[in-house]
């Protein structure tokens, strides 16, 4: 038997202890030991983005993670955006701009735009861009993710979201 | 597409890591932020018999001020790098460069002594420090040395770092009153690496003339390249028109670029000529106070 690291992590608010060899990724702790799958992984070395999660409020490529290196963090995934079953604010904006056609990119757009709401809550289309352009979305829905975006922000800015 | 095995420590202080260093050898690495290794092991493009996990040593992280320039330790974050005031009010360029590394959630985790150490030819801060000529600390079980920028390159991802070595902190001196500096470059897409990449610092004296330069250019070669010819087009000239253009040659000149899929290397020389001309003199003009 490999052996194995009794590490703790923090995810979407609920405390996990997990035994992790050394040598598996945080995505893969995350989808497969956790079940958390609405984490995508695609190119496994850091070029699309869609496995994107927030380490310690950080926007982070958990394919690019150690899941040890990871332990004692707070890790935010695409499932802890949500309030049961009311989508997130950007997630509504998604579904109504088509910021999604296929959605393998979704969870790791959503994450990337959930940082940039956070910390630049009126951000030009310009500075919308330059996030997303950290992922891919092979779909070449781009268009449709910026406009979800510029709706989630000026909702964000009004108070106002749709039911 | 998963790591290979290895075993993994995870050393709390810079002596226990080097300790684990000397002891692996060549069978060591060292994993700092992971966004050049670990694609390195998915891939399984390496295969090290022990990982030395460097990220909970706190003493190899953070940024000072040092005389008139930044110390910055080896773990630092890209992303702290660019957001120091430090960094942005002494060194600019540095702010300036980190900001082209990749993406947002790359530069979370990368680091700059990471950045440095993996010397790939077309990344950012290799040349950023040879135009700085920055001076880098080395250390082992057997002490520290210091070595300088120039010289610290000396191949595609390889370093004048020695077998047990570890970069510990990058020292970049003070800027001379009236000098201005850019980084310039042309990628493919935001946050690609660079076809071509250029630093360039301009010191003025108090006629407008330029008293001192300094070109870096990365992407055109195996190593980041140091222009002293094009530096030397520049001093005692106003950095304009003619001497500009000459400068922006015999930077062009200096490199030693080569065709792939992205870019010819005819092109690449044509993209150091105009970008060298433009990293130049937006460095002249910031000099200038413009």
């Amino acid at each position: 038997m490999p052996r194995t690291v009794l590490i703790g992590l923090n995810v979407n608010g609920v405390r996990h202890e997990v035994n992790v060899e050394p040598r598996w990724l945080l995505v893969d702790v995350i989808r497969e030991v956790l079940g958390l799958t609405g984490t995508h992984i695609g190119c496994e070395h850091g070029v699309c983005g869609t496995c994107t999660v927030l380490v310690n409020g950080e926007t982070a490529r958990s394919c690019l993670m150690l899941a040890v290196g990871a332990d004692g963090a707070e890790i935010l995934t695409v499932e802890g955006l949500s309030r049961g079953d009311h989508l997130h604010p950007l997630q509504e904006a998604f579904r109504e701009a088509q910021g999604l056609q296929c959605g393998f990119c979704t969870p790791g757009m959503l994450m990337l735009a959930h940082e940039l709401l956070r910390d630049n809550p009126a951000p030009s289309e310009q500075e919308i861009r330059e996030a997303i352009s950290a992922n891919l979305c092979r779909c070449t829905g781009y268009q449709g993710i910026v406009e979800a975006v510029r709706l989630a922000a000026a909702r964000q800015a009004t108070g106002v979201s749709a039911g | 597409m998963k790591p290979p095995r290895f075993e993994y420590f995870a050393p709390r202080a810079l002596d226990e890591a080097l300790t684990l260093l000397a002891g692996h050898g060549d069978r060591a690495k060292l994993l700092a932020g992971g966004q050049s290794l670990i694609p390195l092991l998915n891939f399984r493009l390496a295969h090290p018999e022990a990982l030395i996990d460097i990220n909970r040593i706190p003493e190899l992280a953070g940024i000072r001020a040092d005389d008139g320039g930044v110390a910055m330790g080896a773990l630092t974050r890209q992303h702290a790098v660019e957001r120091s005031e430090a960094v942005r009010t002494r060194v600019p360029i540095v702010a300036e460069a980190c900001r082209l590394i990749g993406h947002l959630p790359i530069r979370h985790r990368g680091t700059i002594g990471g950045n440095l150490a993996h010397a790939d030819p077309a990344s950012e801060l290799p040349a950023v420090m040879l135009a700085l000529e920055a001076q880098l600390t080395v250390a082992s079980t057997k002490g520290t040395r210091t070595l300088p920028a120039d010289g610290f390159f000396v191949g595609p991802l390889s370093t004048a770092l020695q077998t047990g070595e570890m970069l510990t902190e990058i020292r970049v001196p003070g800027l001379p009153a009236r000098t201005g500096g850019a980084f310039v470059e042309m990628a493919r897409r935001a946050g690609d690496y660079a076809l071509v990449g250029v630093a360039a610092l301009v010191t003025l004296d108090a006629s407008g003339r330029c008293r001192r330069a300094r070109v870096a250019l990365c992407g055109v070669g195996p190593t980041p390249i140091r222009a002293g010819a094009a530096e030397d087009a520049l001093v005692g000239q106003a950095p304009a028109g003619a001497a500009l253009d000459e400068a922006a040659s015999r930077a062009a000149a200096a490199t030693s670029p080569s065709s792939d899929l992205h870019a010819s290397a005819d092109f690449r020389r044509k993209l150091a000529r105009h970008f060298a001309r433009q990293a130049i003199a937006t460095a002249a003009q910031r000099a200038g106070g413009a």
